[in-house]
């Protein structure tokens, strides 16, 4: 198998969906001859012309709402809103109708579209392009959820959201972008809402989300040394989430750190954190759940504050010496 | 070019005793619902369209029925019109498993797939970019389907108006922007709202055709619409037109009517009631007789009448039900 970059293995996802069923188009800002904001559509208007690649005026709404229009009427759109943040300027179009339009008709209309963005802090961008706000989507039935961390899942989790005749949102995350990874030439699907077990252990559970699952790899390399073993969960889809998993592992281990870079206040953290706190395994826990998040602030522009405001490799390991009890709360 | 659409171009566009008809049937359906809200027997909200059945029927009643139509909460007419089963939408009102969409939309979210019913919306002005891409849809698979887009006044004033017309227009889309004024988004008069005497002329902006008719005049309704869904089928992109028109009922059911005068709402129900005035041109022309047009009406009526009270007897949703259709099923 090759090693390819996050970006890469997106933009062949992409390739291999338009080839492979006419139905399906890409819209957005800039995603035509510029590639796209971050280059994830790099040289597929050139392969598969104006039509199916095709440039927006900058209309966030009308981009979304015409992508709900096409996919109720027999197209798959995959649109690229190119900053997370801009959601809230289609926010209509994406939950009052692409989330409620399959329940409302009973069943009689299907929205398969998927809206790729890019989110996350990192970039010194500041605080109207570097929010992450999956937690929003997550809290709306009708939508499915997706943050791919690694390169392989990014090109078949994409490849599933394409085939799901439901509306997508499919969370990128910018400083991803760049990693590398090992993935498969042809193309593949992976399940949607099903959690993937990054790295196997008996000590620690951490379930992480987006850009955390690498640092909580690199802070279980760290605490290895001290002879802890951790286990990393990541639940890819937070929509349909894999409870299964992560209460399977939790069982084992009986120790839980859950980390987002989305601010922890009200976030999806507290959802992970809830299903343990409901369930039996939580009479067994070995210490109290600790929660890791973003500062309920605005994202700073300036480099050290920014990188203040998300949780980084020395508070996961910290979270994890506190979980071992290694430090008194 | 559609036969039907041609041969109605060189008479009446549309047969003037089934417009008669369609327009009866689409008052009937909201006085019986509103008698059915008023007994207690309807639960939730109702915007009725009663004065505006020309726009319903000179616009969605023209269509192929593979074309689509995408609607507003002033919905009823334009479903009807565009073919929509009446039993279901009683049932629909009702509650009903039988309901257009099994109960779970009511009167704000009536959508039948089947006949080119894209569906009604409860979000003022949502439907403009929804229509667009309808139309995209049509114009990339390479059918010659058109999308008649309904809205109010008061949308116009929505960004995804604004939005959704420039993208229509650079893309050229087959699809026709079928405003009703009816003079008052909710309590607020549409010459308090904006500064421009014809909302048509906000087409200019985008470089597409805008014309303002008299929305009570079924064949100017028709006749209009009909040249621009002509024009959207031979690729010549989308026209915004401007019906006037009047309601004569509240916003909704809760509406006491407090930012309009009697005088006003008389006048139009007088002098401009586009069925009365169908009626009147169908008599002058020898057409049909008064007494013709009253039984026209009772039948309707009574058939109307022994729908509701079969629908009445249809199940209800189960408490199952509350969880399907949530999400689709997983593969294509």
């Amino acid at each position: 198998m090759r090693t390819i970059t996050y970006l890469q293995a997106i933009n062949e996802a992409l390739d291999e969906a338009l080839a492979q069923d006419e139905r399906v188009f890409l819209l957005g800002e800039d995603i035509g001859i510029y590639g796209g904001g971050f280059g994830a559509t790099h040289g597929l208007q050139e392969k598969y012309g104006q039509q199916r690649v095709r440039d927006t005026p900058i209309s966030e709404s009308a981009i979304t709402g015409a992508a709900v229009g096409a996919a109720m009427t027999g197209m798959r759109p995959v649109m690229e809103l190119q900053f997370s943040d801009f959601i809230t300027v289609a926010m209509d179009q994406l939950v009052n109708q692409a989330a409620k339009i399959h329940y409302m008709y009973s069943g009689k209309a299907k929205v398969p579209l998927v809206m790729r963005t890019a989110s996350g802090s990192g970039t010194g961008a500041a605080a109207q392009h570097s929010q992450s706000l999956e937690n929003w989507m997550a809290h709306i039935p009708g939508l499915k959820v997706i943050q791919p961390t690694n390169a392989y899942d990014a090109k078949g989790l994409l490849h599933a959201a394409i085939k799901d005749n439901n509306p997508v949102m499919f969370y990128e995350h910018k400083l991803l972008y760049s990693t590398t990874g090992n993935v498969p030439e042809e193309p593949y699907t992976l399940p949607i809402g099903v959690a993937d077990i990054k790295r196997l252990g008996k000590d620690v559970t951490i379930v992480a989300t987006g850009i955390m699952v690498n640092k909580a790899l690199e802070a279980a390399e760290i605490v290895k040394t001290k002879g802890i073993s951790v286990e990393v969960i990541d639940p890819r889809t937070l929509v349909p989430l894999d409870k299964e998993t992560i209460l399977t592992s939790v069982e084992k281990t009986k120790r839980v750190i859950v980390a987002t870079e989305a601010v922890k206040n009200s976030g999806f953290s507290a959802e992970i954190t809830s299903i343990i706190a409901e369930s039996k395994i939580s009479m067994d826990l070995k210490a109290p759940i600790v929660r890791l998040g973003g500062a309920f602030v605005p994202m700073p522009a300036q480099k050290i504050l920014e990188s203040k405001a998300t949780p980084q490799l020395d508070s996961l390991v910290e979270a994890l010496d506190q979980v071992m009890g290694e430090i008194e709360v | 070019m559609n036969k039907r659409v041609n041969k109605i171009q060189q008479t009446k566009l549309i047969d003037g005793i089934e417009a008669l008809k369609k327009m009866w049937e689409i008052r009937i359906f909201e006085e019986m619902i509103q008698e059915l809200f008023s007994a207690g027997e309807l639960y939730g909200t109702m915007h009725l369209c009663i004065g505006q059945e020309a726009t319903a029927v000179g616009g969605a009643g023209i269509l192929r029925q593979n074309d689509w139509i995408v609607s507003t909460h002033r919905n009823h007419g334009h479903c009807i019109a565009k073919g929509t089963d009446i039993r279901s939408m009683f049932a629909e009102m009702l509650g009903k498993k039988t309901g257009t969409n099994e109960g779970k939309g009511g009167s704000m979210h009536i959508a039948d797939l089947d006949v080119g019913n894209l569906g009604s919306n409860g979000i003022v002005g949502a439907g403009f970019p929804i229509a667009a891409g309808a139309a995209l849809s049509a114009q990339m698979q390479g059918t010659d389907q058109v999308v008649l887009c309904y809205a109010g006044d008061g949308a116009t004033n929505e960004g995804s108006f604004h939005e959704a017309l420039n993208l229509a227009s650079i893309w050229q889309l087959p699809v026709i922007y079928l405003i009703e004024n009816n003079q008052y988004g909710m309590s607020s008069s549409i010459k308090q709202m904006v500064n421009i005497d014809k909302l048509s002329n906000r087409a200019m902006s985008y470089g597409i055709e805008g014309i303002t008719i008299d929305g009570n005049n079924l064949t100017e309704v028709s006749q209009t619409v009909s040249n621009a869904v002509e024009k959207a089928r031979n690729g010549g992109g989308p026209t915004l037109i401007e019906a006037l028109t009047y309601r004569h009922k509240g916003h909704s059911k809760s509406d006491k009517l407090l930012y309009r005068s009697d005088d006003e709402c008389q006048q139009w129900k007088e002098n401009n009631d586009p069925i009365f005035r169908l009626e009147s041109e169908l008599m002058k022309e020898g057409t049909l007789l008064e007494a013709d047009i009253r039984e026209i009406e009772k039948t309707i009526r009574q058939e109307l009448a022994d729908i509701v009270d079969s629908v009445k007897l249809d199940s209800e949703p189960t408490i199952e039900d509350l969880w399907t259709h949530v999400y689709a099923e997983d593969e294509v």
